[in-house]
């Protein structure tokens, strides 16, 4: 897809002949995010969606305790020290951000009364800045008023290097400025087609001023309000157990009508993910299990129990294979998997492009996945089993066979392809964790029948998603050829997600493996590509050019991405709730009812 | 009593502390792991946020220095200050004692209640089919490992049956009666895990140990200077026999302390057991090592507790 056919859909948008939804599904097809394509939109000066509330309850409580589990419990409640998804999930039961992105990538006001947006001037048409406007009615759970200066504040904590705030990067390159009491206006150096990062979804939680003034840069971790959050969410603090509770009540003072329906909410954390399927799906003894990461064949069975559902949110996690460009069996001043080196077989783009046909990417979401991973084209997600026009997978034996041949690779006396003395035999590694033992094995075996020997290596999870530059099994390091693991899309721009493949970014010894290059392609078509989009004003060249991106990295081989990971999670058959892949789970809280 | 002895038993025990924290912390500093290593594989978090909060946290000094530090602190009774939810650890540690104490407390009960009256009797009619059907469950009780028993019981009472909640849960919305009753609920699972698992060993050992006293002469004679049978066993076998017994018990108290952890994962009971396995996923030193300096505190002071009551039960024993 190029930049004038998105033109034309734009415009189709914007004249009713196509709906959001339909264009949000081709973005994802050429792999854009969902919100992403809605920002496109927002700046195109199509109106934002209002989203429908399927909200049903007509006053506020009633609807006795809601109980969750997160078997990894929230550690730690300020949302700018959050350190995995679980700990913002726990914050947003009281902290809210302004606005947080739904399933479809729609942003919903949270505490901004309305969505920056080009009809009514709040969006600035080059991209420069966005104006919001805040809610008037919110107190904090102390009963203060909520206003600009709170907002700004959080930019101010946020940013200053001393918090060491994890939010950090969404506040580092705008400036907050407060209009009024009520609007505040996010400025930016050069043109930011992504503006809805700061103040929005998972990053975007406001704490109060008043409660952590005191508190920011060095001394933030002496704040009490740490650990005992003051926020406007639709839940009053009650009690935390780092790991273990979070406990809430209704805020009677909650700022939309009739919400919350709960009178009170108990997040229970600890145990694994198969006894929470259980608690919810056959026992029904809890309302919501969060991130079951376990085979869709034993949800399935559990589903059986008939007093819960499985609920599967698109988002942008991938499984994928990584090919090595260096070469990880020689050692040059210190260091494998050198960039001053070159992949002795892997080289070969017959090879590459042999690999990913070797890849049985339906049979391994047929067998092993299941709902939990559908089997994606992709780098960057595809959700909806869109096929895209440009790339494509295929698992095809005999015509990974015939590029080899071609290209020269002839089947040894042992059955394995080789070339001037070069043998087609690969070390294959990824973390301990049965599916992807599972897909190894499938893979290896497919291989096998091209002639090409993989010896399959699996890792303890601790040591290879580990840090420790000490430790050669580490997947920074990637001293094998291929390589195997979930990389997260935090964002819903891609452009911090493409990153990790611009030469620049390798993964060296220099830079003690914290490049995010990690396959350490080098490639300067992308390069420039990618630098071309940074800078890039027009949001949809920018769109375009991160999908020529997408397609560089597919058409090259430089990953086979194998299968998407929604997120999974499992609801009681009366719960009403709406989980977004593009935020936290409990981004909409405050909506979720039961049916009496 | 000697007091001398007890205050020399504790003196004993400061070096060996001292030797089990150097190895516990040299041990996590080895393995494999960081802290923030969730933040280094997602993209969206910059480097030096993670590299600002690794040296907030003295994560970048040498090993020995970071050791000295903990060892100074803990002498002046700072524990330390947990990485992963930035509380302090004895903050977060006397969060959960109470729960385990609870939990293991109730468990040793029913494991003494059990193992000494099933013991005996198995032992004054050995071989009988009471004594067959004690020693096959014991058997059970003691190879069957907790995590396997207690998935069990939860398939059947909870899943099947559903009379039993299978999560604990520390916060009870209830008062009066319905507190305790609810609490008494969801502890009856780990309860009778932990406890059956204790109360093999025990019958086990009590009936031998039974088995040995009963045919000494000072029974004999006993008897056939006319006291009731009752009287005899209770009175001049059971104590006896209990000597051992009671020092058994004692030297398994933290072995069930390791053994509740598995137990406290399995039901979420919310005790030190589950903070110790969380902490060390998430390598966060100064938990693992608070909780783990508690646990082996309580081995040193249960070997004392088990001498000294091994002199009162058996005057015969001096201490020097």
């Amino acid at each position: 897809m190029n930049e004038k056919e998105m033109r034309r859909l734009i415009g189709e948008v914007k004249h009713g002949k196509l709906s959001r939804r339909a264009f949000a599904q081709r973005m994802m097809a050429v792999g854009l995010s969902a919100p992403m394509a809605t920002q496109l939109l927002a700046i195109a000066g199509v109106a934002h969606a209002q989203p429908k509330s399927q909200y049903k309850p007509t006053k506020r409580g009633g609807g006795g305790l809601l109980k969750v589990l997160w078997w990894q419990g929230p550690t730690l409640l300020n949302p700018h020290f959050a350190v995995g998804t679980k700990d913002q999930d726990g914050s947003r039961l009281f902290y809210d951000p302004l606005a947080a992105w739904d399933p479809d990538g729609n942003l919903k006001p949270k505490l901004a009364a309305s969505i920056p947006g080009r009809e009514d001037g709040t969006l600035a048409a080059d991209g420069k800045s966005a104006v919001w406007k805040l809610r008037q009615n919110v107190t904090w759970h102390d009963g203060k008023p909520f206003t600009a200066d709170d907002v700004v504040f959080n930019w101010e904590y946020a940013k200053d290097p001393a918090t060491a705030a994890t939010t950090a990067a969404s506040y580092n390159e705008c400036v907050v400025e407060k209009i009024d009491q009520y609007s505040v206006m996010v400025k930016f150096a050069k043109a930011t087609p992504f503006w809805a990062d700061a103040f929005v979804g998972t990053r975007g939680m406001i704490i109060p001023k008043h409660l952590f003034a005191e508190y920011s840069g060095a001394k933030s971790r002496e704040a009490p309000t740490n650990l005992k959050p003051v926020g406007t969410g639709p839940y009053m603090f009650k009690d935390f157990k780092p790991g273990d509770l979070v406990a809430g009540v209704i805020n009677p003072n909650f700022y939309e009508n009739n919400k919350p329906y709960f009178d009170a909410i108990e997040m229970k954390g600890g145990g694994d993910a198969i006894s929470a399927a259980r608690a919810v799906l056959q026992s029904g003894e809890y309302d919501f299990a969060w991130n079951l990461q376990v085979e869709d064949e034993i949800l399935a069975r559990l589903e059986k129990g008939g007093k819960g559902k499985v609920v599967i949110s698109p988002g942008g996690n991938i499984e994928h294979i990584q090919l090595n460009t260096t070469d990880p069996w020689t050692e040059v001043d210190g260091e494998r998997s050198s960039l001053k080196t070159k992949h002795p077989t892997l080289s070969d783009p017959a090879v590459r492009q042999a690999i990913s046909l070797l890849v049985d990417k339906d049979s391994i979401e047929k067998h092993i996945y299941g709902r939990t991973g559908p089997a994606t084209a992709n780098f960057v997600n595809n959700p909806a089993r869109f096929v895209s026009k440009t790339t494509k997978f295929e698992f095809n034996v005999d015509k990974a066979n015939e590029v080899l041949e071609k290209a020269g690779w002839k089947k040894g006396a042992d059955g394995i392809r080789e070339k001037d003395g070069k043998k087609l035999k690969f070390v294959y590694q990824t973390s301990i964790n049965q599916p992807r033992q599972k897909t190894q094995a499938i893979v290896k075996q497919a291989a096998q029948k091209a002639g090409i020997d993989i010896e399959l290596k699996s890792v303890t999870a601790s040591v290879f998603f580990s840090s420790d530059v000490a430790n050669p099994d580490t997947y920074t390091k990637f001293y094998c050829d291929l390589q195997m693991y979930t990389t997260t899309m935090s964002q819903p721009d891609p452009e911090v997600f493409m990153v990790q493949f611009a030469s620049y970014e390798a993964a060296t010894k220099e830079n003690k493996w914290q490049g995010r290059n990690i396959t350490r392609w080098q490639n300067k078509a992308y390069d420039d590509n990618y630098k071309a989009a940074q800078s890039e004003v027009d949001p949809v060249k920018r769109a375009a050019m991160f999908v020529e991106a997408n397609n560089m990295v597919i058409n090259n081989y430089v990953v086979i991405p194998v299968v998407s990971r929604p997120g999974v999670s499992a609801s009681g058959l009366k719960l009403n709730n709406s989980i977004s892949g593009w935020d936290n789970n409990t981004w909409d809280l405050s909506d979720w009812y039961k049916d009496a | 009593m000697n007091r001398q002895y007890i205050i020399r038993r504790l003196l004993i025990a400061i070096p060996s502390l001292l030797g089990i924290s150097v190895i516990l912390f040299g041990i996590l500093a080895m393995a494999p792991g960081d802290p923030f290593e969730e933040l280094a594989t997602n993209p969206a978090i910059p480097p030096e946020v993670r590299m600002a909060l690794r040296a907030k946290f003295g994560l970048d000094d040498p090993v020995w220095q970071r050791y000295l530090h903990w060892f100074s602190a803990m002498v002046q009774g700072d524990w330390g200050f947990s990485f992963q939810s930035r509380m302090d650890v004895d903050r977060l540690i006397l969060q959960r004692l109470p729960v385990t104490l609870i939990v293991i407390g109730a468990s040793q009960i029913l494991a003494i209640s059990v193992a000494i009256p099933v013991g005996v009797l198995a032992a004054i009619k050995p071989y009988s089919i009471f004594d067959q059907i004690a020693s096959t469950f014991a058997m059970i009780g003691f190879s069957l490992p907790t995590f396997f028993t207690g998935l069990v019981l939860i398939l059947v009472f909870s899943i099947q049956l559903d009379w039993l909640p299978f999560v604990y849960r520390a916060d009870i919305n209830a008062k009066g009666w319905a507190f305790y009753g609810e609490h008494i609920k969801q502890s009856i699972m780990p309860v009778v895990v932990l406890g059956l698992a204790q109360a093999g060993t025990l019958v086990r050992f009590m009936r031998s140990s039974v088995l040995d006293v009963i045919r000494l002469d000072y029974v004999t004679t006993a008897r056939s200077k006319g006291i009731g049978e009752r009287k005899v066993i209770v009175r001049h076998v059971v104590r006896n026999a209990l000597i051992p017994v009671v020092t058994l018990i004692a030297l398994q108290l933290p072995a069930v302390f390791g053994g509740a952890i598995v137990t406290e994962q399995i039901f979420r009971v919310p005790g030190i057991g589950s903070l110790l396995i969380a902490a060390i996923q998430a390598n966060d030193t100064p938990v693992v090592m608070g909780v783990t300096f508690i646990i082996s505190c309580l081995v040193v002071l249960f070997n004392l507790i088990a001498d000294i009551l091994y002199g009162w039960l058996d005057p015969r024993i001096s201490f020097r």
